[in-house]
């Protein structure tokens, strides 16, 4: 609660927070689109058993990660959610955007390698705290490329 | 729809995998919640409020995990793992992933045979 009172002094950074993150955000979100469009030729999947057609074929570990910071409208939101209940649809967005760009570049590198398929793919995700607040999140997600 | 955490359904091969599937979800409480919680932390126990969020919130990621595989075409999800992490004090997020899969009936798929191991889409 103290949390959401010392929010609710700082009203011009959620103003710049909603304005400057809603912008960010939504170039983050079309850039993926683009990206995870150019990369769909590339299959996912998180089965353990590689077919016996692929086993022959050389196979490497591929990563990718990406820490996404909250902003100030994103952390007061879910402040007040936090009052009501609820669903946190700012940290949802937050949530699912580190992902889609975890695993987007786990691909771009699987892609570079001349891989045509992950297997066995594992996400882990991970808070990076702030002194009051989560100061964002970071995805790290991993797997086993599959040469073409 | 199959759901298991299995990566194979004993009499069913798949056809054709369709790739990563996911849902999440992000929830909390309201803050009268948090209270019953925090005193119950005097003495222990189960906090009732907190085991019924999860439970929700998995529901919700599963659903939309499902809603994915659905507009994919699938009709099974196999190796499916949830995992939970905090982001902030009181609100938890529920994640749930799997891989999408068409299967079929083993006994039934002559036509198919082979087409087992395709890469996925």
């Amino acid at each position: 609660m103290g949390n959401v009172l010392i929010q609710l002094i700082s009203v011009p950074l959620i103003f710049i927070g909603f304005v400057t993150g809603k912008v960010i955000e939504l170039r983050h979100l079309r850039r993926l689109a683009l990206r995870e469009a150019a990369l769909r030729d590339v299959g996912i999947c998180n089965l353990r058993k590689i077919p016996v057609e692929l086993s022959e074929r050389e196979s490497f570990l591929v990563t990718g990660s990406a820490v996404i910071a909250t902003d100030h409208f994103k952390v007061f939101a879910a402040g007040l959610r936090g009052l009501f209940g609820g669903e946190m649809k700012t940290y949802r967005s937050l949530m699912s955007r580190a992902r889609r760009e975890a695993v987007v570049r786990m691909l771009e590198q699987a892609r570079q390698l001349n891989a045509g398929s992950v297997w066995n793919v594992r996400l882990e995700t991970s808070t990076i705290q702030g002194k009051r607040r989560p100061g964002g999140i970071e995805v790290f997600v991993y797997g086993t490329a599959v040469k073409r | 729809m199959i759901v298991v955490n299995t990566e194979f359904i004993p009499g069913k091969r798949i056809r054709e995998i369709k790739g990563l599937v996911q849902g999440n979800t992000v929830r909390a409480k309201h803050v009268g919640r948090d209270i019953v919680a925090g005193l119950k932390n005097i003495v222990g126990g189960e906090l009732k409020g907190y085991t019924e969020l999860l439970v929700e919130s998995r529901r919700e990621a599963l659903v939309r995990m499902l809603g994915q595989a659905e507009e994919l075409g699938a009709n099974a999800v196999l190796n499916v793992r949830f995992a939970t992490s905090s982001i902030t004090s009181g609100a938890a997020e529920l994640y749930v992933y799997g891989t999408a899969v068409v299967v079929e009936d083993e006994a039934v798929s002559p036509a198919s045979e082979g087409k087992i191991a395709a890469e996925p889409v």
